[in-house]
């Protein structure tokens, strides 16, 4: 036997999540579920007319995104510090904020990846003009995956806090403001026949600097939630 | 493995719970070769020295050491060469244990299928090998987590009661796996209330009162 590359270790806890997930798929849909029924209430709530509808389109498709993103975000954590997982991680030799991002992006390719791509069918059925549907997908792509980050920095640290729920949203909602503007400012933009390059470049300016500094907020924070 | 001149060292180790405090001025040393098991009632701290040990609850006055440098400076070595079982099993319910050994032990260690049967049948749990955690009882959890130990091919082993839940001849199982990675020239730090080589000849005791 050999040390393990670090490459490899994180390729197994990626591996070990979808594993999970699949094994578990009722959980991993939630949110999905959830994003449709909240756009698809949209119409009937205010007015089935696609020309006003369209108006607001942008906003609530980034709007249901968001939440759905913050209900599957709690549970990130929980399970692997209660049943000891998360200290072997912590003791395991490998760098914790690897394992960490590469449990990050595996929950972002089961709960945030989906959204984007259903986010065109929801977005036609908004009245969201074909047009945009680029603009979209790609402000949806970085702003969920910022999502993921900065919701895993927020998990890990209220991960050892009974009901965190609750503290996860203040935490995590306020940073999310910025993504929900600009994403919401880009589609409306690109809808008006402007370019939407500068929001875009700042949500992705934002998704980079999540992941950069994500990793190591992530495990500082899990190592005080396992100390105790 | 290389355990040579391996030396684990406590120095006035002292620990508070809330405003208890439940371990005082606790040393001691432990080089390659040597078995050193806590004991002590309920509520000692046994669980707390172990913790600190490994570096699971920060120190709050005295210092653990690993070949003479304070753990803290030398965590990455320190790490690799530790073999930690706590008090979770710190198994996933859904997967099947061969599932579980490949995705956590596989972390410290590159592991291919044989590894890890070698592992089930020297805890005796081979046959189960493909059942989900949640359908194996307390002691064959307690089994793969042993397991696992194995295959972590660490130097120092710390175990915190690790004879939880096993039946007569899991307990000889524990026992004899100590015994090995002793002979090796292995360490191990175990806390345990019950019986566990009691009367063997490697055994050295820290009591905590």
């Amino acid at each position: 036997m050999a040390r393990q590359a670090l490459g490899k270790a994180a390729m197994l806890v990626f591996q070990r999540d979808l594993t999970l997930a699949w094994r578990r798929w009722d959980e991993v849909t939630q949110p999905l579920i959830f994003y449709v029924v909240v756009t698809t209430l949209f119409p009937l709530a205010t007015t089935p007319d696609l020309s006003q509808l369209r108006v607001i389109s942008g906003g609530v498709i980034w709007v249901a995104a968001l939440l759905s993103s913050l209900l599957a975000l709690e549970s990130l954590f929980r399970t692997d510090v209660e049943d000891g997982t998360m200290e072997q991680w912590v003791l395991s030799g490998q760098p914790l904020g690897w394992l960490l991002l590469s449990k990050v992006a595996s929950h972002w390719m089961l709960t945030g990846l989906p959204l984007v791509v259903i986010s065109p069918i929801v977005g036609t059925a908004l009245g969201l003009p074909y047009e945009a549907w680029g603009t979209l997908i790609v402000s949806l792509l970085l702003g969920t995956a910022t999502l993921s980050l900065l919701g895993g920095i927020g998990a890990a640290l209220t991960v050892g806090v009974r009901r965190g729920s609750v503290l996860l949203s203040l935490l995590v909602l306020p940073l999310a403001m910025p993504l929900l503007i600009f994403g919401a400012r880009a589609v409306t933009m690109r809808m008006d026949g402007d370019s939407p390059a500068g929001p875009l470049q700042l949500l992705a300016a934002i998704f980079f600097l999540a992941l950069s500094l994500g990793p190591l907020a992530m495990s500082a924070a899990i190592r005080i939630s396992v100390e105790s | 493995m290389q355990p040579n001149g391996a030396v684990l060292e406590a120095r006035a180790v002292n620990a508070w719970r809330g405003d208890r405090h439940i371990l005082r001025d606790v040393s001691f040393v432990l080089r390659a070769g040597e078995f050193m098991k806590i004991t002590g009632p309920n509520g000692v701290g046994k669980t707390t020295l172990i913790r600190l040990v490994v570096g699971l609850l920060p120190g709050e006055s005295g210092s653990v050491l690993w070949n003479g440098a304070p753990v803290g400076k030398v965590r990455d070595d320190f790490n690799t060469a530790l073999g930690y079982l706590g008090h979770p099993n710190s198994l996933k319910a859904d997967l099947s244990g061969r599932e579980n050994l490949k995705f956590l032990a596989g972390l410290r260690q590159s592991l291919n299928a044989t590894d890890i049967d070698d592992a089930l049948d020297r805890v005796g749990i081979l046959s189960r090998g493909d059942i989900p955690a949640r359908s194996l009882s307390a002691g064959q959890k307690r089994r793969l987590a042993l397991a696992r130990l194995l295959l972590a091919e660490a130097d120092l082993w710390v175990m915190d009661e690790p004879a939880t839940n096993l039946d007569a001849a899991g307990v000889n199982l524990v026992e004899d796996l100590i015994r090995e990675h002793v002979a090796k020239g292995g360490l191990v730090l175990a806390a345990a209330h019950q019986r566990l080589l009691d009367d063997a000849s490697i055994l050295r005791r820290l009591e905590l009162n």
